[in-house]
């Protein structure tokens, strides 16, 4: 029934947020803000994250196919297919999950606890559409570039720490990025990127806009804006997976 | 003029505002006073419309407020200026950009204009200097004075002030009473301000509404106060010696 609650009410928030904007050049201004935060903002950590996976990726198929039977380009398709199809949308959804999500929970958390939303909703300002709207936008607008980054990165990662440590030819590990190549794994990513883009922030700003108490409750919700979106973002995986997929 | 008419409120089957009716009057500073958890914020909440009520009436003029929709209520809200307990300012604004916030949402001035209307009421709140500070950045006194010159900018009809002087020093607190009162007078505004701080109902309470367990116990005027017989707003007035030293020499 708690879980029921929570689900309707989410529903009803996300009602509120996509009612038709006041004054769209408002609007206009906090999106580009909510892109500077959420998404330049992450650029730095997908580049770091993305590099190292990509490096482990590599190394770890190279050390799991040393069966000479197994041509060494291998490597290369397996980090490129690896990093295409899950880590660049699912690992890099659940890290923004972290750091993102938890963000917008704080923030939205904190401007309620400060009255600051119903000083906007004094003004006549549909709060919800305000606040959470043009971070909903930011990301589902900006996270399928950050993906696609990460993909760039995380090959160039693992082509780096292939060569580097001599385990596959840079020949080879070029090969096999390009061998048997599927452009609709890409798009298949992308979608999965929007849906969790939509997930982090619209999950994170429910537990953060209806914090109720003091700074220990803006915490709390900030945990489980991180543990919910991750939860939902992995559900969605699975059924993103089997329809896209199969 | 506001007018309260048996309005009821409860959260979670606890009765929070049990059948208040009150008149808030134009041109005077309306108290509400009572104990914490008496129902104060709850009830002028209720009048500016983030609670809703469970039944009952508010009226803003002839209009009752609890009836209308959001864009209706939007009309009316374009004449209310709020001081939240904290200040409320937003916090990645700019002194400046917290006073102009209204002015986007309801005018189509222009930059320069509402840049200028800005700078005339933070002058009137005397805040100098500081358009281009951070909130996190002020003191106390100055955010109080800032959410002011923000509830102002649009020259409201009606002006709410939630615990305008809680947190501060006797001496700011005395000046900031004196601005709600200056600004309730210069404006002719009908100004509703929650307190429990019986300083600013001497100083500035034209009319005094004292709730308690939610229900309007008393109302009068702070020369009123003193002279009551009503037990229940005795033990809250006199609570400290200092107030009961004042009533032995009277």
């Amino acid at each position: 029934m708690n879980m029921l609650y929570h689900v309707g009410k989410y529903f009803i928030l996300m009602a509120k947020v996509f009612a038709r904007p006041e004054k769209g050049n408002i609007y206009y201004r906090q999106t580009v803000r909510e892109i500077m935060n959420l998404g330049i903002n992450s650029v730095g950590i997908v580049v770091i994250i993305s590099t190292f996976m990509g490096a482990v990726i590599t190394l770890q198929t190279a050390y799991n196919t040393e069966n000479p039977l197994y041509p060494s380009y291998l490597i290369g398709l397996g980090c490129r297919d690896s990093i295409i199809l899950e880590f660049s949308s699912t690992m890099v959804a659940l890290i923004l999950a972290g750091k993102v999500g938890s963000n917008i929970a704080s923030e939205l958390g904190t401007m309620r606890v400060t009255e600051q939303i119903d000083a906007l909703e004094m003004m006549g300002i549909n709060s919800a559409s305000y606040l959470i709207l043009p971070k909903i936008i930011a990301a589902v607008v900006f996270n399928p570039l950050l993906t696609l980054i990460s993909i760039v990165v995380g090959i160039s990662g693992g082509w780096l720490a292939g060569t580097v440590t001599g385990v596959v030819s840079s020949q080879d590990f070029i090969y096999g990025i390009q061998y048997a190549f599927i452009p609709y794994y890409v798009t298949y990513t992308l979608i999965k990127t929007v849906f969790f883009a939509f997930i982090i922030t619209s999950v994170s700003s429910y537990h953060g806009y209806y914090v109720e108490g003091g700074s220990l409750e803006v915490g709390r919700s900030s945990t489980r804006a991180v543990v919910y979106s991750s939860i939902v973002i992995l559900l969605f995986n699975v059924i993103l997976t089997q329809l896209l997929l199969s | 003029m506001i007018v309260v008419r048996n309005i009821y409120k409860e959260f979670n089957r606890v009765p929070v505002l049990k059948d208040i009716s009150v008149s808030f009057e134009q041109g005077k500073t309306n108290l509400i006073i009572g104990q914490s958890g008496s129902g104060k914020t709850v009830l002028l909440k209720a009048i500016i419309g983030l609670h809703d009520v469970d039944s009952g009436e508010i009226l803003y003029g002839d209009i009752v407020f609890n009836r209308l929709n959001f864009k209706e209520k939007k009309e009316i809200r374009k004449d209310i200026g709020m001081l939240f307990q904290g200040s409320a300012l937003f916090d990645s604004a700019t002194v400046e950009e917290n006073v102009i916030y209204p002015l986007d949402m309801f005018t189509n001035m222009n930059r320069e204009e509402k840049i200028e209307r800005a700078n005339f009421c933070l002058k009137r709140v005397n805040i100098l200097n500081a358009n281009h500070l951070f909130p996190s950045e002020l003191s106390g006194g100055m955010k109080k004075r800032v959410g002011i010159a923000r509830a102002i900018a649009l020259n409201p009809k009606y002006l709410f002030c939630d615990e305008p002087n809680s947190g501060l020093d006797p001496k700011t607190a005395i000046l900031i009473d004196n601005l709600i009162k200056e600004i309730t007078e210069e404006y002719q505004t009908t100004t509703i301000v929650n307190t429990h701080d019986m300083n600013s109902v001497m100083e500035i309470g034209s009319k005094v509404v004292f709730i308690h367990e939610g229900e309007k116990c008393w109302e009068g005027t702070n020369n009123d106060v003193l002279q009551s017989d009503n037990k229940i707003l005795n033990d809250f007035v006199f609570a400290n010696n200092l107030a009961q030293q004042v009533r032995n020499m009277k």
